[in-house]
């Protein structure tokens, strides 16, 4: 019963690996979301995989003929959505912005900032993006004028002691649809539509989530049912349970279908579909959240390669040390 | 501190300082020419890995400090300010986020290594306990910087864990009224919470001198566990250890800077980028993964105590202390000892499954005198009080594991044990999890109660090494 130094290592390797393990388990129990759960009527939330006998798996044909038109222009080349086994509906794509060499398609963002410009914005605020910096989307400065003078914002007091309301600047913040969240929550049944700056990192699975509830609404299956203001999402997770208290994939939203082909014209010959706006949206709305990544990854690659030589140096010279020793 | 006698140095300047301050020659005797054992494996580098963990949480928490504004209405918005508005104030975030998870592995490994190779014992247990009170201020600092982002998971984790100080009879209430500054968690309580993450880390640094300090005192253990016997048996620090030590921190650093530059979310929690909402629980409340296995303990703990149980745990213990923890004693089995054993186990099963089991309708199971909540947080506060007095449950007279076949098999076990209680925390409570964490919940409190006590008393040891020098040579032989 003697262990040698490589079952220790061994061990030490695997008490490192605590935070990858806690980190996949994190990834792989999907939770439900909390804003949205308060408009829905749902059953108690229950976490867990779903099972294969989801009837909402055979909805998946949709979602792959839409993938068929994929467009040249984008950087989420040939990725058919596909889903994963064991019944997640969450589908996984190819994102330019994948990897540790990953970068945004700025065309891609600029579509999926003009998406969410007309669709999205009507209920959803996007208050952590100032107009300023939409020009990491690849608009210049008077192109960010431009855009920002589109809105009006209330600002004052003036010297007079009045607001009063002016053209928006680069310096203000994305104007959001609602007053307050009181007229939000009056305007939207009751519900705040949740802030769509961090979506992608408030969510398991990222953009693939956002894209997958996008594209994810569905006929609701066996023991689903549904009131006038609901709507079923294969992808949304809602803890769904059936009757006979099997799981039930996806969720209940109150947020109707948002997008349709040809709902909004792109100036570039990208096609006009729903697919694609959700990808471009997802993108977008990922830079939204992270519009540091391409500066962190470039960045880690200088680290990771500068701590690389230290490392082997070090080594080497803790070699040369211990040498006289042995 | 050592006023003892003084070589000179050649430096006039360092001479100068070092006549009047001897800062110099204390830090060649410590550091420098510190006799260190000559065996250490790599387990050794995790004390300097976390001495240097310590100082990267200090200082980035100190820069974030200069940004964020402790305000229920402002914090989260001063946290994605950091993360957007100020320059590598992303790149400072987010080291300081995973720093605290790296922070952690290197002190789960560093009391691993203490453990496996019995460094607890006479005379460093002392150290020891300097080392689990590093522990446990570590983890209510990491307990209140979680809080501060104010996003969802920091919100609702506040509200449960101050929550637990309710299960205290009486002045329960009353208590977690004065943590949280009002009636809920609130802006009392972030700014408080505030307050002790900035102080705490400090209250550590003083502690860690204290640990160090009682270390240059015995002096460290080894691989082998043996005392050393001469020269022959070590190497001066430096150079030997602090390129070994430097060695072992930047793979360390590898690894942590490819979560901070690759996965930096991976060990959080998504819904901790959704803004706090008192209005709104989030489905599973979970905490950070490092406190996983004691929030399994905490919720592994389902029954109430009730009369037969009370009885059956007073009989247990009586049983423990009389029997199994006196050293001059072996007669477990003799009738009376095995009567006693026989009713008190009988009598605490038969409490605990008519608490969980009501239906079953068993008499005088049904009165409650320890509410389950009230157990579950003295079992969580009792399962890290059992590491700090770990010396005293384990009295054998050899360390290393190397040489106690059982202690290294039970040991181990128990380590996986905290894995799988780990993974339990994460586990919503229901189906088979809840039984899982209630048995390795009892392993773990059986490894520390009876285990140890009886190896102590009765493991055979294989032959020891006469000397540290004696087994290198061995070694390099074989």
């Amino acid at each position: 019963m003697k262990i040698n130094h490589l079952t220790l290592t061994a061990i030490a390797l695997a008490l490192m690996a605590v935070p990858a393990f806690a980190a996949s388990e994190k990834a792989d129990a999907k939770k439900a979301v909390p804003v949205e759960a308060a408009q829905e009527a749902a059953p108690a939330a229950t976490e867990g995989k779903a099972t294969d006998a989801a009837p909402a798996a055979d909805k998946k044909t949709e979602t792959a003929t839409a993938a068929a038109a994929e467009p040249s222009t984008t950087a989420s080349h040939d990725a058919a959505p596909h889903e994963a086994a064991g019944g997640h509906n969450m589908p996984h794509l190819d994102w330019s912005f994948d990897g540790p060499f990953g970068t945004y398609d700025k065309a891609s963002l600029q579509r999926g900032f003009l998406v969410y410009k007309q669709v999205c914005a009507s209920c959803h605020a996007l208050n952590k993006i100032y107009y300023r910096n939409l020009e990491s989307l690849g608009y210049n400065e008077a192109q960010v004028k431009t855009i920002a003078a589109e809105y009006t914002v209330t600002d004052g007091p003036n010297d007079e002691g009045d607001m009063f309301d002016r053209p928006a600047r680069p310096s203000d913040r994305v104007k959001s649809p609602f007053a307050n969240n009181k007229a939000a929550a009056f305007a939207n049944g009751g519900a705040v539509p949740p802030d769509l700056s961090l979506i992608t990192k408030a969510r398991h699975g990222g953009a693939d989530y956002v894209y997958g509830v996008l594209t994810g609404y569905a006929e609701p299956p066996a023991g689903v049912t549904l009131t006038a203001t609901q709507h079923y999402n294969k992808v949304k997770d809602g803890g769904l349970i059936g009757p006979d208290g099997q799981k039930i994939p996806g969720g209940i939203l109150a947020m109707a279908p948002p997008l349709s082909d040809g709902l909004v014209s792109y100036e570039d010959n990208t096609p006009q579909t729903a697919d694609q706006y959700a990808r471009d949206v997802s993108h977008f709305l990922t830079w939204a959240a992270e519009p540091e990544m391409e500066h962190r990854k470039q960045m880690g690659i200088k680290v990771l390669i500068f701590l690389s030589i230290f490392a082997l140096i070090m080594y080497a010279t803790k070699r040369k040390v211990w040498e006289k020793l042995h | 501190m050592s006023a003892g006698p003084r070589t000179p140095f050649e430096n006039p300047v360092v001479e100068w300082v070092d006549s009047r301050l001897p800062v110099f020659t204390m830090l060649q005797k410590e550091y420098g020419v510190f006799p260190t054992p000559r065996n250490f494996n790599y387990f050794w580098n995790f004390g300097a890995i976390a001495m240097a963990m310590l100082m990267i949480m200090i200082i980035t928490g100190i820069t974030l400090a200069m940004h964020y504004t402790p305000h229920a209405l402002m914090a989260f918005d001063s946290v994605e300010r950091i993360m957007r508005d100020v320059n590598y104030g992303w790149l400072i975030r987010y080291i300081h986020m995973n720093g605290a998870s790296f922070f952690f592995i290197a002190v789960y490994v560093h009391i691993f290594r203490g453990m496996y190779y019995g460094s607890y014992k006479r005379p460093r247990e002392l150290l020891w306990i300097f080392g689990v009170v590093i522990f446990l201020l570590m983890m209510a600092t990491a307990f209140m910087g979680y809080v501060l982002p104010w996003g969802q998971m920091s919100f609702w984790g506040a509200t449960v864990i101050t929550n637990l100080f309710s299960a205290i009879p009486v002045v329960g209430s009353g208590i977690v009224e004065w943590l949280w500054g009002g009636f809920s968690v609130d802006n009392p309580t972030l700014n408080r919470f505030f307050s002790l993450h900035f102080l705490l880390p400090f209250v550590i640094l003083g502690v860690v001198v204290l640990h160090v300090w009682a270390l240059h005192v015995t002096g460290s253990n080894n691989p082998l566990g043996i005392d050393t016997k001469g020269p022959q048996d070590t190497l001066p620090f430096h150079p030997y250890y602090t390129v070994k030590d430097s060695f072992g921190l930047v793979v360390f650093l590898l690894i942590y800077a490819a979560f901070v530059f690759y996965m930096p979310n991976a060990l959080g929690h998504p819904d901790n980028y959704i803004p706090a909402d008192p209005l709104v629980t989030p489905p599973h409340i979970v905490p950070e993964w490092y406190f996983l296995p004691f929030y399994a303990i905490l919720r592994s703990i389902t029954f109430d105590i009730n009369p037969v149980s009370l009885v059956g745990f007073l009989g247990l213990g009586y049983y423990l202390v009389t029997v199994v923890w006196c050293k001059a004693r072996n007669d477990y089995f003799s009738a009376r000892n095995l009567a006693i054993l026989a009713v008190a186990g009988g009598l605490t099963l038969l409490g605990v499954v008519g608490s969980l089991f009501a239906t079953l309708n068993i008499p005088m199971t049904h009165t409650v005198l320890v509410e389950a909540k009230l157990m579950g947080v003295l079992a969580m506060f009792g399962s890290i009080a059992l590491v700090l007095v770990m010396p005293w449950c384990d009295w054998h007279p050899v360390r290393s594991a190397r040489f106690r076949p059982l202690f290294q098999v039970t040991l181990l076990v128990y380590v996986a044990s905290v894995f799988v209680l780990g993974y339990v925390g994460a586990k919503p409570a229901e189906g088979i999890w809840p039984w899982i964490g209630l048995a390795l919940t009892g392993y773990y409190f059986a490894f520390f109660l009876v285990i140890l006590p009886l190896l102590s008393k009765h493991e055979y040891v294989q032959p020891l090494p006469t000397s540290i020098n004696e087994a290198v040579l061995a070694e390099n032989k074989a």
